[in-house]
């Protein structure tokens, strides 16, 4: 596995040491809380079908913008009032990626999900999450190439 | 918009106008609005995510996990006699308890729960119609609040499975007879061309398809999916009964995947319906789909 970015390595440690169901779910209900939706000069409703997360029942949006200096911005749109889970990995993949170079942003696969949810991964949802790392990773790849 | 939202509660039918066999079974959000402080009434939130709860609740809500909550840790089954007890004592529940379930996915986990307490016979019980969905989009208040209940003292009598629930052997003999059953999963689940639930991992069943002569009525055919809501008795009538040629008398089976969804469709039809004999098979695909030996059809 690549080396991951500093920033979202240092989340997942903290993780790690919380192996407790609730600390872990407060720590997951922090970050939905933190979520910010893409701003308007970036997407507006109704968003560009090409950029949802494929199999996420959040019914969730991902836009991954370069930056001249070639750093990713990543944005996402969660549009279930439920899909808490996809604010809280939506605000982690944005406050550890977002400022990064695409390239570093491509070497996140989605193995990532098991180790931020663990326990709190309910059946529906773990595709869903992943399908979101995963459209991360494949936007940051194009990123990478233009 | 307050006038608007008055006249379209007022067109939506009551629970009592829909013609159920036994409507008590459910409760409106108006109902658990006017309850939430009524010690004698508990309400009990059950999902699939488990963030939901904790991420606002219906004020005065206790959460029942299913996964931590009602099934035993070690062996594939449901809580023992001092479970359900240890249970009940904890959300200060007696058996004079009226608990409400409700939950996300249209109830689908609010009435596995409500089925797991009627193993203990656990009468008094209901559903919210139309769950988390419908409170929510009604704009009713959340809280991150988690309620705190003096223990009660709550004396079960041991698990009775024979009523509400079927076994493999039951279920191979139901079939030979050719009884009832329902298959409620995905219709690519039950033609086998699908071994899990469309955008869910697969859990581990070795063949596809279904037990021979099963009915494939998706369990969420019995659901308005604007609100999450059960359709009405002469709608799921049509359903079960008008196209798939169910006998409300006759015995049936239902089953799932590991008897989640089909305990939705088992209270529609026992309560909802007033079929008077229907059990849930919970060992389900994923026993019945692993067992060596048993007949298969794709």
């Amino acid at each position: 596995m690549a080396t991951l970015p500093p920033k979202l390595q240092d989340v997942l440690d903290t993780f790690d040491m919380f192996p407790d169901r609730a600390d872990r779910t407060n720590m997951l209900l922090s970050y939905a809380d933190q979520f910010r939706e893409v701003p308007p000069e970036v997407a507006t409703r109704p968003f560009d079908a090409s950029h949802q997360v494929p199999q996420c029942e959040s019914d969730a949006y991902v836009w991954a913008m370069k930056e001249p200096d070639g750093t990713l911005r990543l944005h996402f749109a969660v549009e279930n009032p439920s899909g808490v889970s996809a604010k809280a990995l939506a605000a982690i993949l944005d406050r550890t990626l977002s400022g990064l170079p695409a390239e570093e942003v491509a070497n996140v696969d989605c193995s990532i999900v098991e180790r931020v949810f663990r326990q709190n991964i309910s059946m529906g949802k773990g595709m869903g999450l992943m399908a979101m790392v995963n459209a991360v990773q494949a936007l940051a790849r194009r990123a990478s190439r233009s | 918009m307050w006038v608007f939202q008055t006249e379209k509660h007022h067109m939506s039918a009551s629970i009592e106008e829909k013609g159920y066999a036994r409507h008590e079974v459910l409760a409106s959000t108006d109902w658990v609005a006017e309850h939430l402080e009524d010690p004698a009434v508990r309400h009990i939130e059950s999902n699939e995510d488990t963030l939901l709860y904790a991420a606002g609740h219906i004020p005065g809500a206790v959460h029942v996990d299913w996964t931590s909550d009602l099934n035993d840790q070690i062996r594939r089954d449901y809580i023992t006699r001092e479970g359900f007890e240890g249970l009940m004592s904890r959300i200060g529940a007696t058996p004079e308890t009226t608990v409400v379930f409700y939950g996300d996915k249209n109830n689908w986990w609010a009435c596995y729960a409500f089925w797991v307490f009627q193993l203990f016979g656990h009468k008094n019980a209901r559903v919210m119609d139309g769950g988390r969905v419908k409170w929510e989009k009604e704009g009713r208040p959340l809280t991150r609040e988690v309620p705190s209940y003096p223990r009660a003292q709550y004396t079960a009598s041991d698990r009775s499975d024979k009523a509400e629930r079927a076994f493999r052997d039951d279920v191979l003999a139901h079939m030979q007879a050719k009884g009832q059953l329902v298959d409620v999963r995905s219709p690519e689940e039950y033609a086998g061309t699908r071994m899990h639930m469309p955008d869910y991992p697969n859990e581990g069943a070795l063949r596809g398809g279904h037990i021979p002569g099963a009915r494939s009525i998706p369990w969420a055919r019995a659901i308005n999916p604007e609100d999450g809501t059960f359709k009405t008795a002469a709608e799921l009538r049509k359903i079960y009964v008008d196209e798939k040629g169910l006998t409300p008398g006759e015995p049936t089976v239902t089953y799932c995947r590991i008897g989640e969804r089909s305990s939705h469709t088992w209270f529609a039809l026992k309560y909802l319906l007033g079929f008077p004999n229907v059990r849930n098979y919970d060992g389900s695909w994923t026993e019945w789909g692993n067992m060596v030996n048993v007949p298969i059809e794709k």
